[in-house]
């Protein structure tokens, strides 16, 4: 399992990840209309923001802030967890322990192999944004655009990592489909992605600052809506980075400790 | 004679169903924690908004709740009683086995759509009911003998609406065959009958109002039954929604009908 041996799988890793992607197409987009929630929430937004706008928010700003939700979490997401605990119980995952690659890259190329056509869906939607709110629904200057690049695949590392570690407690837990179930409702109240974080009182949005929910969908979201200047973004970036590198050293080490524990049923 | 002989092939069903979940009793907590907790995610955004504004499109924070009181009964009934069998019916299609259900000699729909139940997953029907008492009291007042019974009559509407959108889901099984995710679908779609239908007036010079309420009838479930809890459904929205659930239900066993005849069994 040398670095070398990693590295040179990878191209080829990606181009069958990709292939894949491109043959489960119909299964995708259903995958990607079913993520309604930032639209219910939008109409919502839309509604109680008709008559005068809420803290900086008016209709415009909720249909740009929620359309942005949308195109984020098509590319911020994982659904590593919910894979692990099933080749866990199946007894799969002993064929991928069999390559000389860790299944983490495994899993994690798969993700990043999807992207191309994950952002087939993104560009339109956020084109649609443009088309229906105007030019201030994207940022302005070229250096914020740097910033949504950098602090999507932050997003996309965050839940990636924090689905690896969740996973992984499979190995302790038998199934860890019940703490994935809690991870993801804490996702749903504290991350943006049903409201804007900033509509919170302070003392909430103090703790969420804290959490690293936020950082999956709710940072790329505000940069990718020309949120902040220059100093927040740089602030908001090293927070979520620092959370990507907490969750890949926790993630690192419930699986090297998991997989020990791991023993393939049948035979 | 033959309403007998279906009424005690449900009781015989419901009974191993029954006898099935009273093995994993302790799912009973389980199910009941995780529920409360994602109760708390339909909870939260109202919370926001309601902390903004005392009302939305004529809706005040306990007549909302009341709306998401019985959005997540509905859920509750949906995962109980509807997703388990349907989902087995999505199983059988794919892996051929569905013969066996065609070959038996009851109707097909009534068996598939009454072959599990799980009761544990039901325990939203309970936090809903929870959420109604917790409305009616942050409301200051209790609902009206006839309009609890108009929301009973309702509870049964939406049942059979819910039921039969699934079986409009269902049928698409014939004709695409990976349709696990179309469940996922499906419950999304229904998300949006977490709010007030009002709340859909502004969107589009309300073409989603009418979607919600003729075409994908989500309206009809929670936004009426809750206006009935109020007391300020008027009438003919009740008999509109009896007749009009009545029909979707007859439309719904017709394209049922119609997609079974393409079933051809998989393999061997």
């Amino acid at each position: 399992m040398s670095a070398r041996t990693t590295l040179r799988a990878f191209p080829t890793l990606l181009r069958v990840g990709f292939a894949e992607a491109v043959a489960y197409r119909a299964e995708m987009l259903i995958w990607v209309l079913s993520t309604t929630m930032p639209l219910v929430n939008m109409v919502l937004w839309m509604a109680v923001s008709r008559e005068a706008p809420v803290g900086r928010f008016g209709e415009a700003d909720f249909v740009s802030y929620f359309l942005a939700t949308f195109a984020v979490r098509q590319l911020a997401t994982s659904w590593a967890a919910w894979l692990i605990n099933w080749e866990v119980k199946q007894g799969t995952l002993a064929m991928r322990l069999l390559r000389p690659i860790s299944p983490l890259w495994a899993y994690a190329v798969e993700s990043i192999a999807a992207f191309p056509m994950r952002l087939m869906v993104a560009v339109p939607v956020m084109l649609l944004s443009v088309a229906l709110v105007g030019q201030k629904a994207v940022p302005q200057h070229a250096w914020q655009w740097g910033f949504v690049v950098l602090s999507v695949i932050g997003g996309w590392a965050v839940a990636f990592l924090a689905n690896v570690a969740i996973g992984a407690l499979c190995f302790f837990l038998e199934s860890s489909q019940k703490v994935l179930e809690v991870w993801l409702v804490l996702f749903f109240v504290c991350s943006g992605y049903m409201y804007p974080v900033e509509l919170l009182p302070p003392t909430l949005r103090t703790i969420i600052d804290w959490l690293p929910f936020r950082y999956q969908i709710g940072v790329p979201v505000e940069m990718l809506t020309g949120a902040y200047g220059w100093e927040e973004s740089l602030r908001l970036l090293a927070a979520q980075w620092a959370w990507v590198a907490v969750l890949g050293a926790l993630a690192a080490v419930t699986w090297k400790q998991g997989v020990r524990r791991f023993a393939a049923f049948g035979g | 004679m033959k309403v007998k002989r279906y009424l005690r092939l449900l009781g015989i069903q419901l009974k191993a169903s029954g006898l099935l979940s009273l093995q994993y009793r302790a799912d009973f907590f389980t199910e009941g924690l995780t529920s409360l907790f994602w109760t708390f995610t339909a909870l939260a955004p109202l919370f926001v908004v309601y902390s903004e504004r005392p009302s939305i499109e004529g809706w005040n924070f306990g007549e909302a709740l009341l709306v998401v009181g019985w959005f997540t009964l509905l859920q509750g009934i949906l995962e109980g009683a509807i997703n388990p069998s349907l989902t087995g019916v999505v199983e059988h299609i794919r892996k051929g086995t569905l013969d066996f259900v065609l070959l038996k000699p009851a109707d097909a729909q009534f068996l598939v759509s009454t072959q599990r139940f799980q009761p544990w997953r039901a325990f939203n029907v309970l936090t809903g009911i929870g959420l109604f008492v917790y409305a009616f009291m942050h409301l200051g007042r209790w609902p009206s003998v006839t309009g609890l019974l108009a929301s009973v009559l309702l509870l049964g509407t939406s049942t059979l609406l819910l039921y039969s959108l699934w079986i409009l889901t269902v049928s698409a099984a014939f004709f695409v065959v990976r349709v696990d995710n179309l469940t996922y679908l499906f419950t999304s779609i229904f998300d949006f009958a977490r709010w007030p239908s009002s709340v859909f007036q502004g969107v589009g010079r309300g073409v989603l109002t009418m979607v919600f309420t003729y075409v994908i009838p989500l309206a009809l479930m929670t936004t009426f039954p809750a206006q009935a809890m109020l007391g300020r459904l008027p009438p003919q929205s009740l008999v509109g929604a009896v007749v009009g659930a009545g029909l979707f239900a007859w439309g719904s066993r017709q394209v049922w009908l119609r997609s079974i005849r393409r079933y051809t069994s998989a393999s061997s």
